[in-house]
């Protein structure tokens, strides 16, 4: 091989090393592609982690959506988790509240979150939560027992087709994470 | 200006260093591509071995010899070692070995980091089986390591994993780096790209494929590290990631990764079966529009693994169809294979029977996963042995049967000795019966719904799966013989072979002396 061919070899490798560092970005990328694809298509049931105002909405007496509770703890989570009401059936636009239980039967300080699932995924897209207890950590001390609310209603855009959906709310036991985080601001 | 003669004297007339030092610091593309070749050989033997601790387990029902903890590090290291440890090293030493002979060049491009490529690849190993020894035992969640079995219920060996798996990443990216850069500016004058021999295009594809997934696997692998070790949350819903987008990332991955371990095998029976048939390859730009078909369809495919998540009808039936249609340029080159053999003048030599099985039961692989395919139909076959059936009849029967003909096809060209022919046709023939006796009664099992990767089963598989276990020490016992041919053949014993070798062969490689000299087209040919 000639002297004159090398710099020609640097070129390439420079290129191809560009692929590798960009795929490399792309594998992280697909973290937040993935939550903006499931936001846009509603496809894997997550509702919005914000809480959305009531204000304005015309309530469609037309038709009735039934929705269904579920709750359940994580592998670990000692808490007693249920709900008021298993099923409500609201009009699209018709505020509605429902009460969950937490009971934290455990001798320590529990730290819980819960995370919403809704399914049909499709369904997510239009639950509008304007007061949840999923929106924030949820501290219960040893033996406590807590009420959470939940307040929601249904968009009245949602599609002729769901009549019936139901969200599951899992509770995770998150005490050591917060206790993580609370070390390192304090 | 003395010095600088002195140097260039030098350069021509090696003073080779000896003994091991040869091996350790060979920047010589021959070298390399034997050091790969031994070093695959003997992953091949260890994951073979564990494939005999897991098929041991399962000759009865019951827990007999090893606990289920060890059972499923013995599947999860067993499936890594395989695919990163001897199927990918066998086929970069090939491309090692033969790219530049093919092309009528004189080394790969890029020699220093060809040696370290080669050389980082035994740590990463080292380092994967060391973690077997380590207190809670290896990594057990499957090669797959789906979250959150190696984030929150795996080991403290979960760290030596990732690490492992970084170094075998970076290797096989410096290798294709290699391989393409070595095709694209080396190509002897006249050598255009469609006339460059199949196994250097399925290569040059293959390198792409390697460096567009192998850095998303570091990512999802570095994902893993730090939700299980520095508090992330990609994959943990309880902090707003989702375990489901592990299996997303993977198998973005994963899919481009069963054709690079695919794509060289197509190459390499396509430079075997015309030499037999004594034809030309019928439809060459075909074979090369397929190729490149298969590996642009890979990366549209991944969520075929994942029909049993609870994706949206629409998402199913995409992958599904899409799935569907990589079985058509797959088509095309099997059709190719047998079109070169029609009305051939076809001799029976070792390389031949072991590029036919490849057609056949590679075929059979193909067509079970296209039943895999089938949205509906997968819900039953999902996670049983149907599947473990369908990746063992492409990766075993497929691309180490290929790899095993190109290495009796090439093997003469190497030592300049033709290889124990009769030792070599019992190899054939045993690995032949014994192949299908382990992996075609997995297909039944699998439809009466036998899970994989499981110590124990009902009982009525149990038949069955003595039957599967006799076939894999079968076969395990059958590459003792391989590495009876091999070893004879590197002591260079046997008859000496002339410069063509096979009486059809045609291509550069073919044309340098047997064996092949240390240093070869220094003087680049020129190719009409």
């Amino acid at each position: 091989m000639s002297a004159s061919e090398r710099p020609q070899h640097g070129r390439l490798v420079v290129k191809l090393v560009a692929i590798v560092v960009g795929m490399f970005g792309f594998g992280f990328a697909l973290v937040p592609l993935y939550d903006v694809f499931c936001d846009i298509t509603g496809i894997n049931g997550k509702t919005e982690n914000t809480a959305a105002v009531y204000d304005g909405v015309t309530v469609d007496t037309s038709r009735t959506v039934t929705v269904e509770f579920i709750t359940r703890t994580n592998s670990g989570m000692p808490w007693e988790f249920t709900v008021e009401t298993r099923r409500v059936d609201v009009h699209p636009g018709e505020m509605a509240q429902v009460n969950f239980f937490a009971r934290n039967p455990a001798s320590r300080d529990i730290v819980g979150q819960a995370v919403p699932s809704v399914s049909p995924g499709q369904a997510a897209l239009f639950l509008n939560k304007t007061e949840c207890f999923c929106f924030n950590h949820q501290p219960l001390a040893a033996g406590a027992e807590a009420v959470m609310p939940m307040k929601f209603y249904v968009d009245p855009q949602l599609p002729e087709d769901i009549r019936f959906f139901t969200v599951q709310y899992t509770l995770y036991d998150v005490t050591a994470s917060v206790a993580d985080v609370a070390m390192n601001q304090g | 200006m003395s010095t600088a003669t002195e140097h260039a004297h030098d350069d021509h007339h090696h003073h080779m260093p000896t003994g091991i030092k040869r091996w350790i610091f060979t920047t010589n593309h021959k070298d390399i591509g034997t050091l790969y070749l031994w070093f695959a050989f003997i992953m091949f033997l260890v994951g073979g071995a564990m494939a005999m601790v897991i098929r041991a387990e399962l000759f009865q029902p019951g827990l007999q010899i090893v606990e289920p903890n060890f059972f499923n590090q013995m599947t999860t290291v067993h499936g890594l070692i395989m695919v990163f440890g001897a199927v990918m090293p066998a086929f970069t030493g090939l491309a090692n070995w033969l790219v530049p002979m093919m092309i009528g060049a004189p080394d790969m491009a890029l020699p220093r980091m060809n040696n370290w490529s080669f050389w980082i690849l035994p740590f990463a190993f080292i380092i994967l089986l060391a973690s077997l020894f380590m207190e809670g035992g290896g990594p057990a969640f499957g090669w797959t390591f789906y979250a959150p079995l190696s984030t929150t219920y795996s080991g403290d060996s979960t760290a030596l994993f990732v690490f492992s798996v970084h170094i075998m990443g970076i290797s096989s990216i410096m290798g294709a780096i290699n391989v393409i850069v070595t095709i694209w500016n080396m190509r002897a004058p006249g050598m255009t790209w469609m006339k460059m021999p199949l196994f250097v295009w399925t290569w040059l594809i293959t390198a792409f494929l390697l460096i567009a997934v192998m850095p998303v696997l570091a990512g999802a692998v570095t994902m893993v590290l730090t939700d299980k070790f520095f508090g992330t949350s990609f994959f943990d819903a309880a902090g707003g990631g989702d375990p489901v987008m592990f299996q997303h990332i993977f198998w973005f991955f994963g899919h481009p990764e069963v054709y690079i371990m695919i794509l060289p095998a197509f190459g390499i029976i396509s430079q075997i079966v015309p030499t037999f048939s004594r034809k030309k390859l019928f439809g060459y730009a075909s074979m090369v529009y397929a190729t490149t078909s298969i590996a642009l369809l890979s990366f549209i495919v991944w969520a075929h693994h994942m029909f049993t998540t609870g994706m949206p009808v629409a998402a199913e039936l995409f992958f599904m169809i899409a799935t569907m249609l990589i079985s058509v340029p797959t088509g095309v080159k099997v059709f190719n294979w047998v079109a070169t053999m029609w009305r051939g003048s076809l001799t029976f030599e070792v390389p031949m029977l072991f590029a036919l099985a490849f057609i056949v039961l590679f075929t059979i692989g193909g067509l079970s996963g296209l039943m895999l395919a089938i949205t509906p139909v997968d819900f039953q076959y999902h996670d049983t042995y149907f599947v473990v059936a369908h990746f063992h009849y492409v990766l075993v029967s497929g691309a180490v049967f290929s790899i095993m003909a190109a290495v009796y096809y090439w093997l003469p060209k190497w030592t300049g000795k033709m290889f124990d022919v009769t030792l070599a046709k019992w190899h054939f023939w045993c690995s032949l019966i014994s192949v299908n006796v382990l992996f075609f009664p997995m297909h039944f099992i699998g439809l009466a719904g036998m899970p994989r990767r499981i110590p124990d089963y009902a009982l009525q598989f149990a038949d069955f799966n003595k039957w599967i276990s006799i076939g894999g020490f079968a076969f395990g016992l059958s590459q003792l013989i391989f590495l009876a041919v091999v070893i004879k053949a590197c002591r260079k014993q046997g008859e000496p072979v002339s410069d063509q070798v096979w009486e059809g062969a045609e291509g550069l490689e073919w044309e340098i002396p047997s064996p092949a000299p240390y240093h070869t087209f220094e003087t680049p040919p020129v190719v009409k």
